[in-house]
């Protein structure tokens, strides 16, 4: 199986399966149709060709693709899903989580998933004894994984900052001990920040997330304080010391759009003329019902928006002046192995959220659903049955993912937009599926792009 | 090749034998929290 598309004047191949990625000429492009079709005899593909092709440059091409073919570059079969099966037989181990060190905010974002730092339920502040319970926890569970991560989140962790340092310090105590490496990473909207948390950040945490959405006034409308005023021009000057001083590097500006600013590509470009070098703008995730959310009516404008975006992105790299997008970022090189590529996000089992008084959800998006409430600090997991429902998330259990083309790169998507949309955790999100896929095909084409195929141009 | 350039040579089988030590990055814990990627992670390998 292959997917073929053209974007931005290339002539794009990718074979799913091998995941090799080909720019072709329009002759190739021509001559892959018809092998994708089952059409691969020289002089049933000559016939089908001969009106715009000469005879002897289509046998030609077609010798290129079977040489390709033979390789294992192209039409490769999937070999996977046997290994995978077997993969998700192996015991489980808890290797990140994602600590809710503070459930307030000082910001009321209209969006907010957390409902203002919530999550339905009791403004809370995790103490250093649930946060210590929760690092051994994950030690002790951790099984012969070295690296482990743990993300301060929120609402604002740094409404809760005294805590975040002392677990921080624990850690690092307790990896020594060990034989681990922790990994802490912190997310925050900034509101606090100054530079004695910059200091520790810069020398404790391997990523920051600082949240910021864009221009002032899409920024503002959505994230305003709780007085309604808008919080821009208190955290971007703060973000974009913090961004300077981690040497524009390990950390993200991300933001969030919503059907109120379907023209994101304007915010992300506003980001990278504030000198930001990091950069994730991501749709947001919410019940279909709300007025902010994003509709399959505005999947067009979506996708002309990250067709402008990453010609932007190409022409600013070109000058010396490119950043990273997020979603556009793929490693064809050192990317990850098929089984991380399959298995999904590790919600529910390898990856648990943490609330402030210590119980377990399968991740940050499910907190607050009683029915996922996995167990606690105290006593660890307690539901096997859903640990086991959320290691059956992978690819190959949904039909839609086994014949999309994105399957290796997004891993069957969010386990929690699912039950959003589908009361079920093993279905997709549809909207989503078609973002990923359009990102995907974004972030191929700027890959031939700046490798210089300009030849291969249409 | 004359009308094909190949972007990348390795392939996602040969990761089969090697792959899944489970050292690299959980996805949500990069920047999405909402997004599931895992074509941008890297692998904590280099072969």
């Amino acid at each position: 199986m292959i997917h073929q598309y053209k974007s931005n004047g290339y002539n794009m191949v990718l074979d799913i399966n091998s995941g090799a990625v080909h720019v072709v000429d329009d002759l190739v492009y021509d001559v892959l149709a018809c092998m994708q079709e089952g059409t691969e005899g020289a002089d049933d593909v000559c016939q089908k060709l001969q009106d715009r092709y000469q005879e002897s440059e289509i046998k030609e091409a077609l010798e290129e693709c079977k040489d390709l073919k033979q390789q294992g570059m192209l039409f490769t079969e999937d070999i996977y899903e046997h290994a995978i099966d077997v993969f998700a037989e192996r015991p489980t181990v808890v290797k990140a989580l994602c600590l809710h060190i503070a459930h307030d905010c000082n910001l009321a974002c209209k969006y907010c998933f957390a409902e203002e730092g919530e999550y339905h339920g009791r403004r809370a502040l995790m103490s250093y004894e649930v946060g210590k319970k929760a690092l051994d926890f994950l030690i002790a569970n951790s099984g012969n994984r070295r690296n482990l991560e743990v993300d301060f989140f929120g609402g604002e962790p740094l409404m809760n900052w005294q805590v975040v340092k002392d677990l921080v310090i624990y850690g690092r105590e307790q990896e020594k001990l060990h034989d681990k490496n922790f990994r802490f990473t912190l997310t925050t909207n900034g509101v606090l920040l100054n530079d004695e948390i910059m200091e520790f950040c810069n020398k404790e945490m391997g990523n920051v997330v600082l949240s910021l959405d864009g221009r002032k006034e899409v920024h503002d409308f959505m994230r305003p304080f709780r007085n309604g005023k808008g919080s821009y021009d208190l955290v971007v000057p703060k973000f974009q010391k913090f961004a300077s001083s981690r040497n524009q590097d390990k950390y993200y500006v991300r933001g969030t759009f919503t059907h109120y600013n379907l023209d994101f590509a304007a915010d992300v470009l506003h980001f990278a003329d504030l000198g930001f070098k990091q950069i994730s703008v991501e749709p947001v995730v919410a019940p279909p019902e709300a007025d902010y959310a994003i509709r399959e009516e505005d999947l067009p404008i979506i996708f002309e928006q990250y067709d402008i975006l990453a010609k932007e992105m190409i022409k600013r790299e070109k000058e010396g002046r490119g950043f990273n997008f997020f979603h556009f970022m793929i490693d064809l090189t050192g990317g990850p192995c098929v089984y991380k590529r399959l298995s999904g996000c590790g919600s529910g089992t390898e990856y648990l959220a943490v609330t402030p008084w210590g119980d377990f959800y399968p991740c940050h998006q499910f907190v607050g659903n009683e029915e996922f409430l996995l167990g606690n600090v105290e006593e660890g997991v307690k539901r096997p049955e859903l640990t086991k429902e959320f290691k059956q998330c992978n690819v190959y259990a949904k039909k839609e993912c086994k014949e999309c083309f994105a399957r290796f790169y997004c891993s069957g998507g969010c386990a929690a937009n699912s039950f959003n949309f589908h009361h079920k955790i093993n279905a997709v999100y549809e909207i989503g599926c078609k973002m990923q896929q359009k990102r995907i095909e974004c972030a191929l084409m700027i890959k031939a792009a700046l490798a210089g195929n300009q030849e291969t141009q249409a | 090749m004359k009308h094909i350039t190949t972007l990348n040579t390795k392939s996602l089988q040969n990761t089969v034998k090697k792959g899944g030590c489970g050292e690299c990055q959980t996805s949500c814990q990069s920047a999405c929290k909402t997004s599931c990627t895992v074509g941008n992670q890297s692998c904590e390998h280099k072969n």
